[in-house]
């Protein structure tokens, strides 16, 4: 009979050996690939800087687009837009998003609970493109034009399955312990999620949000067909002439949203396809810009985050 | 502890105690005269075709502790939950029988469950303090039922921190969050958030099983503290804990068709010394199984 | 279950069936030591009751040893509780056989007062009853350990024949006052010695059933 004592005894060094040499390959095989993922991130971010840095001054954050040939002038008009249409795309999809995740997350095996979670797999699955053209047939063309408005239900509607999908699991991982301990207390379920569940998820539901937004913001497809795009869009103005002939803020605010806007990641398409090079070179500055944008609704997303952990957990 | 000098006593006295027709025994904890504050009748509880109680009866009385023990998933959460109707809560439950606090049936038509809830308060087997303030965590039972004001709820919150034993520890920093204490004063002041609303019956389930020994050891000694104003109902694993906290043994174990039965109720001195039924002997002794 | 902790529950009482035989086996050699005026024979009966005292320490640290680290609840904590109980009444009915090799220490080379009928008889009743109780203790049988209290009687009823004969011959000649004394002495303690037989049966029955009786001999308390 062999022992395995005997047979560890005999081939013990030459395996141990065998295992270094196994294990620092495989080490460096893993870091060799990470790095790998790595450089496609960091070329693009060099690439952008390096083309878009140069045409990048203040002008271009506050100043509307010149005519062609006419050098200078910015994109202070999508700036505004893509604010608009985040803002309101993030009003239309984060408060159904949420209860409808509440609803959910508390009765994931009711017939309404399983529908709910069936229709984010398949409304995630839709090509944005196919969302905008909905949006175009339901909104713009009963109304007869492009608007911010239809801009940013599309997005909203792009936005519904992230913000559900990630409220929900956000809410799932807060301990069951939790819920009962506040309902064991009196307390009514509406109650309960709203003081209890929700504060205990907000991290990871905010999270959600913000990354709903950052994905909305890079959209360009939904956009096209429903705000098509507007040269002039300048909030100030709108607000400068509203205030000149005595309108309601209805009214000011209707202005806003009821017209054709631009947004980033559409003027850069654009211009990306014209023939003069300044709008060539103002695309890789609008590139830049989008992703400075995108990049820093991340960073105050992650910052913010850390603060509240850090109060919560004393 | 007792610094208190002791003597014998004068042999007069020692003579007239030993002429007396019955010499006193040590006294036990229990109390057999103390009113029913839970009467238990007859409980059944489903989990749709399940049974999971099968005809429990336990009289709790007033101002005891009582401990359920059992093996795993003979029911004994399960009963301590239909004593604030938190099985309400759970899709299916279906509940027969009687559960009576002082007299009155609360799965009686028209009982406020919110009212139940109320008297009955309950301490869970993980310390869950919400994520918030360990002021809030406190107020929070005093403001669903109403209570605005200032000095209403400084005062609540700092009398339900001292008769959790906790207020010491805390008063420097009620604005800090709840979680940042350790697991033992977290689950302290899940008992002080638990008495703010002043119950009347305080169930526990599995109070320490998350807890160190000394933390332990401190929620035991509260738990002699709170006994004076409270009536307790406690579950738990650790047979010695049982025996140490608990002044009425309760023991629950399946029957053949898997439903919680009560195998037998007495003083904790009897069941630790004495049980009757062979099955909680074997229970207590560790030859369960 | 708990097969570990059974196992050490049953060198204990192994240990203390050693015990009884220890102390039963003293009984009867002081007694016969006496019969046989052997004094040697009685100082190392003397000597060896150190051996019997620490026995009972070594039970009673084992039985500690058990309670604090497998804190034994109804039946165990009954039966270790009793143990402790048990050893100590062995320990007591050593001392016992220890006094009477302590009397023939004493007697010395005097003649004794009258041959030696009814005290081994007692001796061997003794004995015999603690053997048996110790038996029906280890064994948990109630029947047995309820029987035995009543044949003290016997035991008793032979002490008191001893104390007659030697009352007669203290009246007959007041001089012999002194040896009667030895062994009516020697006498009382076979008395006391199976008196505290009936002790051990109570615990057993305690075991058992969980409730502290006294099993009463219809002469207890009596002489």
């Amino acid at each position: 009979m062999t022992r395995f004592s005997e047979v560890l005894k005999r081939s013990g060094r030459m395996r141990s050996r065998q295992r270094k040499i196994a294990n620092a390959f495989m080490l460096s095989l893993t870091a060799f690939l990470t790095a790998l993922a790595l450089v496609p991130l960091f070329w693009i971010i060099t690439y952008v800087i390096a083309r878009g840095g140069q045409y990048i001054n203040l002008d271009f954050f506050t100043q509307l687009p010149r005519p062609m040939g006419i050098a200078g002038g910015g994109v202070l008009h999508a700036i505004e837009g893509t604010i608009v249409i985040s803002i309101l795309a993030a009003l239309f999809s984060i408060p159904p998003g949420v209860l409808a995740a509440f609803y959910a997350a508390r009765n994931p095996n009711s017939p309404l609970g399983v529908a709910v979670r069936f229709s984010t797999d398949v409304l995630s699955g839709i090509p944005s493109i196919v969302i905008g053209l909905v949006a175009y047939a339901l909104i713009v063309q009963p109304q007869g034009h492009y608007s911010a408005l239809a801009g940013g239900i599309a997005l909203a509607i792009l936005m519904l399955p992230i913000i559900l999908r990630t409220t929900e699991e956000m809410l799932k991982l807060v301990p069951h312990s939790l819920r009962e301990a506040s309902l064991a207390l009196g307390a009514a379920e509406w109650k309960t999620s709203l003081s209890v569940l929700f504060p205990a998820a907000l991290n990871g539901i905010l999270t959600g949000f913000l990354l709903a937004i950052a994905r909305a913001a890079g959209e360009t497809a939904p956009l096209l067909l429903t705000t098509l795009g507007n040269d002039h869009y300048d909030i100030a103005q709108i607000i400068r002439g509203g205030l000149q002939t005595h309108q309601s803020i209805f009214q000011i605010v209707g202005r806003m949203l009821n017209q054709p806007v631009d947004s980033l990641p559409l003027t850069l398409w654009k211009y990306a396809q014209q023939p003069y090079p300044e709008r060539i070179n103002q695309a890789w500055a609008v590139a830049l810009v989008l992703m400075i944008f995108v990049l820093s609704i991340n960073i105050i997303a992650r910052a913010w985050i850390q603060v509240r952990t850090r109060r919560l957990q004393g | 502890m007792n610094t208190q000098t002791r003597t014998l006593l004068n042999t007069g006295k020692a003579a007239s105690i030993m002429t007396k027709p019955s010499i006193t025994q040590f006294e036990h904890k229990s109390n057999n005269d103390a009113p029913v504050k839970v009467d238990v009748k007859n409980l059944q509880v489903f989990y749709g075709k399940f049974r999971a109680l099968a005809g429990v009866d336990l009289a709790v009385r007033e101002n005891q502790i009582t401990a359920i023990i059992g093996p795993s998933g003979c029911g004994k959460s399960t009963l301590l939950r239909s004593f604030n109707r938190m099985n309400d809560l759970t899709a299916g439950c279906r509940v027969q029988g009687e559960v009576s606090l002082d007299g009155d049936n609360l799965y009686a038509a028209g009982v406020d469950v919110v009212d139940i809830r109320r008297r009955v308060g309950m301490v869970f087997q993980r310390p869950n303090p919400f994520p918030k303030s360990i002021y809030d965590n406190v107020a929070y039972g005093p403001r669903l039922y109403g209570v605005r004001r200032r000095t209403d709820l400084q005062e609540i919150v700092e009398r339900s921190l001292k008769s959790a034993a906790l207020w010491d520890e805390v008063k420097d920093k009620l604005g800090q969050s709840g979680m940042s204490l350790s697991g033992g004063q977290q689950q302290r002041l899940c008992i002080a958030r638990a008495l703010a609303v002043e119950p009347e019956v305080i169930l526990m389930d599995e109070p320490a099983s998350a807890l160190d020994p000394i933390s332990t050891l401190k929620i035991e000694e509260l738990m002699q503290e709170l006994k004076r104003n409270y009536t307790i109902v406690i579950v738990t694993h650790n047979m010695q804990q049982a025996a140490r906290v608990s002044d009425y043994t309760a023991m629950m174990m399946i029957d053949e068709q898997r439903a919680g039965r009560m195998i037998e109720y007495d003083q904790t001195n009897i069941i630790f010394t004495r049980p009757k039924d062979k099955r909680t002997e074997d229970y207590v002794t560790g030859r369960f199984g | 279950m708990r097969k570990t902790f059974e196992m050490e529950i049953q060198q204990l009482k192994d240990e203390l069936l050693l015990m009884g035989s220890m102390v039963e086996q003293q009984l009867l050699d002081a007694v016969d030591a006496l019969k046989r005026r052997d004094v040697e024979a009685s100082r190392r009966i003397y000597a060896a009751d150190g051996k019997i005292n620490s026995k009972r320490f070594g039970i009673e640290e084992q039985v500690m040893i058990l309670i604090a680290t497998q804190q034994p609840m109804a039946h165990d904590l009954r039966l270790l509780a009793s143990i402790l109980e048990v050893s100590a009444e062995l320990e007591r009915m050593g001392d016992y056989a220890k006094g009477i090799a302590t009397i023939n220490i004493r007697i010395g080379d005097e003649p004794l007062l009258k041959p030696l009928i009814d005290i081994p008889r007692m001796a061997q009743k003794a004995a015999d009853m603690l053997h048996r109780a110790l038996t029906a203790f280890i064994n948990e049988d109630v029947e047995t350990a309820r029987a035995i209290p009543a044949e003290d009687d016997e035991v008793d009823e032979l002490y008191k024949q001893v104390y007659r004969d030697l009352m007669a011959f203290v009246i007959a000649d007041p001089r012999t006052i002194d040896r009667a004394n030895f062994l009516d002495w020697t006498a009382h303690n076979l008395e006391r010695f199976a008196d505290r037989v009936t002790n051990i049966c109570e615990r057993t029955v305690f075991i058992v059933t969980g409730e502290i009786i006294e099993i009463g001999s219809s002469s207890s308390g009596d002489v």
